[in-house]
C-alpha cells in the first residue's frame, strides 16, 4: 500500500525531473528510442508490405496452379527450351488424370498489330484462352459475356478485350457487338474483362490485352508455342496431391527416367505466400537482434545513468532513510525512476516510429502504403521498455537501498 | 522512561583495529528533559546520538525507548521508529534544494502510514510552530542559516516524535543564529518536546537541564545544569568576562562571535 502510494508519487516526481533536464534526459534515453523506434518501423513495414503482398497474390488467386516448361540446369548445354515447353496433349492428360486438379487453361501468348477504325496499334498482346480460364483466374467479365465451349470448338473469331483497351483503342464507351482487325482477320468484340493491376510485380503499368480461344490463336500462330498452363486445385490442402499427380503425369509422358530432373515447374500461389511469410520472419528476427542490441546499450545508458543519480544524491538518500524510509521504500523509488526515464524514452521512440511509418506511407506508388503501427506492436514497445527500466535500474536501485544512512549522510 | 540504555557499546573495526566509539554507556532520559550532551571531538557523541536516532545499532547492550528494545528490532522496523518516534536534526541540515520548505517538512509523512493524508496542513502548522509561516514557498537557497535549521526542526517535528534529538545543530551557524534556534528549543521545551542535543558551546548547553558529559566512549559526568562543575566554572569565566566588557567604555553593538560572553549576558 505505502509502495504503491509511493510508487505512484514517485512517477510523477521523475516525470517533473526528466521534463526539467530534457537534453539528459534525451541523450539518456537515446538507446531506447532508438531501439523502439526501430521495432516499431519495421513491424509497420512489414506489417504493409505483408498486406500489398497479399493483396496481390490474392488477385492471382491462393488456389491456382502455374505449370510450365523449365530446362533444368543440368541440360542447359544439351537441351533446348523449346523442348521442355507444354503440349496440348500434356494439358488434356492433366486435364483427365489429375483428380485434385479441377479445372486448366493453356495461355498462348502473342503480340499482333490491332486496328479499330483509323486507330491502329502496332502490338497488342493476345492470349489463346479455354473457356475454364475465367473460373481459374477469376477476372471479372463487365460488360459481355465470357469464352463459351463452342467459341473453342469452332475456333470462332471472337474476343474479349480488357477496359484498358477501350481507351488505347478508342473503342466506343460499350464496344461488345463491335469489331477489331487482329493480325489482319476480323474479330467480334463479345465481352469486356476488368483490368488487374500487378502493383509488386511489372509496375502500375496496365495495357491493353485480347483473349480469343486457344483454338483460334493457334490458327494465328499454328507453330506457336503455349507459354504455360493455369490450372485450379479443388481444394488447397490438396496442393501437394496435385502436383504429385501433374509430375507423375509429365514424367510420364516425357518419358524421364527416376535419375532426370523435371523438365517443368509446378508452382503453387500458396508456396509465394509461404516463402514471403519466411522471409517476413527472417526480417522480423534479424530487426529483432538490432532492436536487441539497441535496447541493450539504451540500458547500459540507464544504469550508467541511474548509477550517477543514485551517487549524486547518496546524501539525499542517507536523509531519506534517517527520516524513515525503507530499504524496499527506496529500491521502488529508483526503480520507478528508471522505469519512467524508459517508458518516456519508448513514448518518444513509438512516435518516431509512427513518424517514420507516415513519412513512408506518403511516398507515392509506395508498396508500404498500408503500413501502419498495430496494437501488439506498441504494447510490445512499452513492455520491452518498462522492463529495460526494470532490469537496468535494479542494480542502481539495490545499490541506493543498501546505502547505510549515516555513511550516506557524510557523502560530499 | 523515555530512553532506558545499559552497558551500550559500539566498535568500529579499522582493519585489525578497533575502535570502541561507546564503551559501556548508562543512560537514562524521562519525558520532557533537555539534555545537552558534551564531549572533546572523537569522545562518542555522535555515535550515541545515530544509536539514539535508530540509525546505527550497538555492537552490545540495550536501549528502550518507550519501553521497546530497540537493539533488538530489523531495520524496517528501526525505519518505522524513526519515522513516528524520532526527530533528528543534522548540522548541514540536510534539506533538498530542489524543493520548496513545505515540501521539505512534507517528506517524512511521505513515509508515514497514518499521517500522508493531512501531510500538507501538518506541514504548515509545523512551519508555523518555528514562526516560518511566511516562507513556505521559499527553496532553501532563498532562506538564511537560520531559518534553514528552523525548516528543518520542523521537519523533525512534523510526526510528532517522541524525542528530539539535535547533532551540533548550531555548529554551522552564527551566534545571533545559533541564539535563535536555541530559544526555539526552549520553547519546544516549554511545550513539553523532550529534546537531546550535541553540542560543545557552554552558551547552548547552558540551556538545557541537564549535561552529560562523554570521554572515550563512556559517560564521565552526568549533572543538572546548574551543578555541572565544568559549567560553573564557565560561568564565571563568562561573567568575569562580561564584567570586563562593560568596564572598556565603549561598548560595541553586541556582534562579538569569539567569546560567548555577549550570549550569556543577553
Ligand atoms: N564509521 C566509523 N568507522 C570507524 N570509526 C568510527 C566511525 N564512526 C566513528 N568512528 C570513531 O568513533 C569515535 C567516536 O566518533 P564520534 O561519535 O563521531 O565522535 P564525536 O561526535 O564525539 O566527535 C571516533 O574515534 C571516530 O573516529
Ligand atoms: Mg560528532
Amino acid at each position: 500500500m505505502i509502495l504503491f502510494r509511493i510508487a505512484l508519487q514517485t512517477f510523477g516526481l521523475a516525470l517533473g525531473q526528466i521534463w526539467s533536464n530534457k537534453v539528459r534526459s534525451l541523450l539518456t534515453t537515446l538507446g531506447v528510442i532508438i531501439g523502439v523506434a526501430s521495432v516499431v518501423a519495421v513491424i509497420a513495414a512489414l506489417q504493409g508490405l505483408k498486406t500489398t503482398v497479399l493483396d496481390e497474390f490474392e488477385k492471382l488467386g491462393a488456389n491456382r496452379v502455374y505449370i510450365d516448361g523449365q530446362l533444368p540446369r543440368s541440360m542447359w548445354a544439351t537441351g533446348s527450351w523449346r523442348d521442355v515447353q507444354l503440349k496440348l496433349h500434356e494439358i488434356e492428360t492433366i486435364r483427365e488424370r489429375c483428380p485434385s486438379i479441377t479445372s486448366i487453361t493453356p495461355e498462348l501468348w502473342r503480340s499482333y498489330p490491332t486496328e479499330y477504325g483509323d486507330r491502329k496499334l502496332d502490338s497488342v498482346p493476345t492470349v489463346g484462352i479455354w473457356p475454364t480460364w475465367h473460373d481459374i483466374v477469376g477476372r471479372q467479365i463487365i460488360q459481355g459475356r465470357p469464352f463459351i465451349p463452342i467459341d473453342e470448338s469452332d475456333r470462332r473469331f471472337v474476343c474479349i478485350i480488357n477496359d484498358k483497351a477501350i481507351e488505347e483503342l478508342d473503342l466506343p464507351r460499350e464496344p461488345v457487338g463491335e469489331y477489331l482487325r487482329i493480325a489482319g482477320k476480323r474479330f467480334l468484340i463479345v465481352g469486356v474483362v476488368e483490368t488487374v493491376t500487378l502493383n509488386l510485380f511489372g509496375g502500375g503499368d496496365s495495357s491493353a490485352e485480347v483473349f480469343v480461344p486457344f483454338g483460334t490463336a493457334q490458327v494465328l500462330a499454328p507453330r506457336a508455342w503455349i507459354s504455360h498452363a493455369w490450372g485450379s486445385l479443388s481444394s488447397p490442402e490438396h496442393v501437394d496431391d496435385a502436383k504429385a499427380e501433374i509430375a507423375f503425369v509429365l514424367r510420364k509422358m516425357r518419358e524421364l527416367t527416376a535419375e532426370d530432373e523435371d523438365t517443368f515447374q509446378i508452382e503453387v500461389i500458396q508456396q509465394f505466400i509461404d516463402q514471403f511469410n519466411a522471409m517476413a520472419k527472417g526480417i522480423t528476427a534479424g530487426a529483432s537482434g538490432i532492436v536487441g542490441i539497441s535496447l541493450l546499450v539504451g540500458g547500459i545508458g540507464i544504469m550508467n545513468i541511474m548509477l550517477v543519480s543514485v551517487s549524486e544524491r547518496t546524501r539525499e538518500i542517507g536523509l531519506r532513510k534517517a527520516i524513515g524510509a525503507r530499504p524496499g521504500v527506496i529500491l521502488v523509488q529508483f526503480l520507478v525512476e528508471s522505469v519512467t526515464l524508459c517508458l518516456a524514452g519508448g513514448a518518444i521512440g513509438l512516435a518516431a516510429g509512427q513518424g517514420l511509418i507516415s513519412l513512408i506511407r506518403s511516398i507515392p506508388e509506395s508498396p508500404l502504403k498500408d503500413a501502419s503501427v498495430p496494437a501488439w506492436a506498441v504494447i510490445l514497445a512499452v513492455g520491452f521498455s518498462a522492463s529495460t527500466g526494470v532490469i537496468f535500474g535494479m542494480f542502481p536501485a539495490i545499490k541506493a537501498a543498501r546505502l547505510d544512512p549515516i555513511e550516506a549522510l557524510r557523502h560530499d | 522512561m523515555t530512553i532506558h540504555i545499559r552497558q551500550l557499546t559500539k566498535t568500529y573495526k579499522l582493519g585489525v583495529e578497533r575502535v570502541h566509539a561507546l564503551a559501556g554507556v548508562d543512560l537514562d532520559i524521562t519525558q520532557n528533559e533537555f539534555v545537552a550532551i558534551m564531549g572533546a571531538s572523537g569522545s562518542g557523541k555522535s555515535t550515541l546520538m545515530h544509536i539514539l536516532g535508530c540509525l546505527d545499532r550497538p555492537t552490545t547492550g540495550s536501549y528502550d525507548l518507550n519501553n521497546k528494545p530497540m537493539h533488538k528490532m530489523g531495520s524496517a522496523g528501526l525505519a518505522r521508529v524513526r519515522n513516528e518516534e524520532i526527530g533528528f536534526i543534522f548540522q548541514s541540515f540536510e534539506l533538498l534544494n530542489r524543493a520548496s520548505a513545505l515540501k521539505n517538512v512534507m517528506l517524512p509523512m511521505i513515509y508515514s502510514r497514518k499521517h500522508w493524508l493531512t501531510a500538507r496542513s501538518r506541514a504548515k502548522r509545523a512551519l508555523e510552530r518555528v514562526n516560518l509561516a511566511d516562507r513556505i514557498g521559499h527553496k532553501p537557497n532563498q532562506l538564511s542559516g537560520g531559518q534553514r535549521q528552523r525548516v528543518a526542526i520542523a521537519r523533525a517535528l512534523v510526526n510528532e516524535p517522541s524525542i528530539l534529538l539535535a547533532d551540533e545543530p548550531t555548529g554551522n551557524l552564527d551566534s545571533t543564529t545559533t541564539n535563535e534556534i536555541i530559544d526555539l528549543f526552549k520553547q519546544l521545551h516549554d511545550e513539553g518536546q523532550t529534546i537531546v542535543i550535541v553540542t560543545h558551546e557552554e552558551e547552548v548547553a547552558s540551556h538545557a537541564q541537564r549535561i552529560v558529559r562523554l570521554r572515550d566512549g563512556i559517560v564521565e559526568s552526568d549533572h543538572p545544569t546548574a551543578e555541572d562543575p565544568i559549567h560553573r566554572r564557565w560561568l564565571a569565566g563568562a561573567a568575569a568576562a562580561a564584567q570586563e566588557a562593560a568596564d572598556n567604555t565603549e561598548p560595541r553593538p553586541s556582534q562579538g562571535h569569539d567569546t560567548p560572553a555577549t550570549g550569556a549576558s543577553a
